[in-house]
């Protein structure tokens, strides 16, 4: 039977949720949470024999410890692959995953597989140097992951040939693979073009990459003049949250008028946020948004001024595409009101 | 939404914990912070020593504002 080494978070593994975020890697001996779901869809071909836990705060801030002890957790059992996830739209246990598999396959030269949505961070990171499955944006799509990443699993651990993406559900890495289509090519052309013209989806064979660079701007020349504005993806507001942002896959953003406001205090602002432990940013909400030193830079005359309203969103599975609106339009906004240059922070 | 703020003309700098993460997402200048649910400070210090961290961080984002780039850059110091 093969055997199968499995990574999951502190959330999947039951420990907890964001405050049990921070907890260091462990092995535990066989299965944990969405093992069983693997388990069942291996049959007798293969068992999962350990499980790697490890806090997905802990992780990406320890990056380089966690992934040499997870290593040698691994290592002891010899496993024919390494599991990872699925993270789904889970930012910080993407990106461990695809960093935790990537390391295991280059140190332990092992086959490794992991699944997630398609905006996690973790998937461009590593989607043309490992196999990742494509995942729902929820764990409601773990059924359907598990589908998909099972027989994908067995056949990398048995080292079969691996089909296209589109037939075997990971995400296309950018490899070329020779094979003859049915239809030639002008055929195929012309029946693309037909839909084309006629209004219906069509499928090309050439995608344009995607590279969405922006170029630098130049720098600030005078900072002592400068208006700088506070933005934030950390989910800072105002006490009450008085837009309701929402704590995950957030609809909108707000602007928060600080004219006045020295530091804020416990009793005045919070996070909205709902993906870290929010205790510390509560507590001490310039822990995020440091509005308590701007002030003092601008009293000391380090900066022209801090601009009067900051802006405030929560990035946490929120859609790649709605912080893209959110941006587009207070980035006008910003331009307009002359501010000079922006300190975005994020958690 | 770094780069939309890019976009519009305005040099932005990410504070953020996850270097590479906005690394992926395009920001042009990048300085690391302490820790995810609190990137600008540090519970485990006293008030004043916190503050002197997040003068420090936010010293050096200014430092970045100030600094020509012509790629992505991580102003670690």
């Amino acid at each position: 039977m093969l055997k199968v080494v499995h990574y999951i978070n502190q959330f999947f593994a039951n420990i907890g949720g964001e405050e049990m975020a921070h907890v260091p890697a462990e092995i535990r001996e066989g299965i944990v949470g969405p093992g069983l779901a693997f388990k069942q869809a291996f049959g007798d071909e293969a068992e999962i024999v350990a499980t790697v836990v490890c806090g997905d705060s802990y992780f990406n801030e320890n990056m380089e410890k966690a992934k040499k002890d997870i290593i040698e957790m691994v290592k002891k059992y010899n496993p024919d692959i390494f599991i990872a996830g699925p993270a789904f739209n889970a930012g910080r246990y993407g990106v461990a995953c695809g960093t935790i598999a990537q390391a295991v396959k280059d140190e332990l030269k092992i086959p490794v597989l992991t699944g997630m949505y398609e905006e996690n961070p973790g998937a461009d990171m590593f989607k043309n140097s490992i196999y990742i499955v494509s995942t729902k944006n929820s764990a409601a799509g773990m059924r359907k992951a598990v589908k998909t990443m099972a027989p994908l699993a067995l056949k990398l651990a048995k080292e079969e040939k691996i089909g296209s993406s589109a037939e075997e559900g990971y995400m296309p890495n950018g490899k070329r693979v020779n094979f003859y289509e049915k239809d030639r090519g002008s055929k195929r052309a012309v029946k693309m073009l037909l839909n084309k013209l006629n209004g219906k989806p069509f499928t090309t064979e050439f995608p344009m990459p995607d590279f969405d660079r922006v170029p630098p701007n130049p720098p600030v020349k005078d900072i002592t003049k400068a208006t700088i504005a506070l933005v934030t993806s950390g989910g800072i507001v105002p006490k009450g949250n008085p837009d309701h942002i929402e704590s995950s896959s957030a609809s909108k953003y707000g602007k928060y008028d600080i004219d006045g406001v020295m530091d804020l205090t416990e009793e005045t602002f919070q996070t909205a946020h709902g993906g870290y432990d929010p205790v510390y940013a509560n507590e001490d909400p310039d822990r995020v948004l440091p509005v308590d030193i701007m002030r003092e830079f601008e009293k000391e005359g380090k900066i022209g001024k801090l601009y009067r309203y900051f802006y405030a969103t929560v990035g946490n599975g929120t859609a790649v595409k709605n912080a893209k609106a959110f941006a587009e339009k207070y980035a006008k906004e910003l331009k307009a009101d002359g501010v000079d240059a922006v300190i975005l922070t994020s958690t | 939404m770094v780069k939309e703020i890019e976009r519009v003309g305005i040099p932005v700098v990410h504070m953020c914990t996850i270097v590479p993460i906005s690394l992926t997402v395009g920001a042009n200048r990048i300085v690391p912070t302490i820790a995810i649910p609190h990137p600008l400070g540090d519970p485990s210090l006293s008030m004043e020593e916190e503050k002197d961290i997040r003068r420090k961080l936010l010293s050096r984002a200014l430092k970045a504002l100030q600094t020509e780039v012509s790629e992505q850059t991580v102003f670690e110091d």
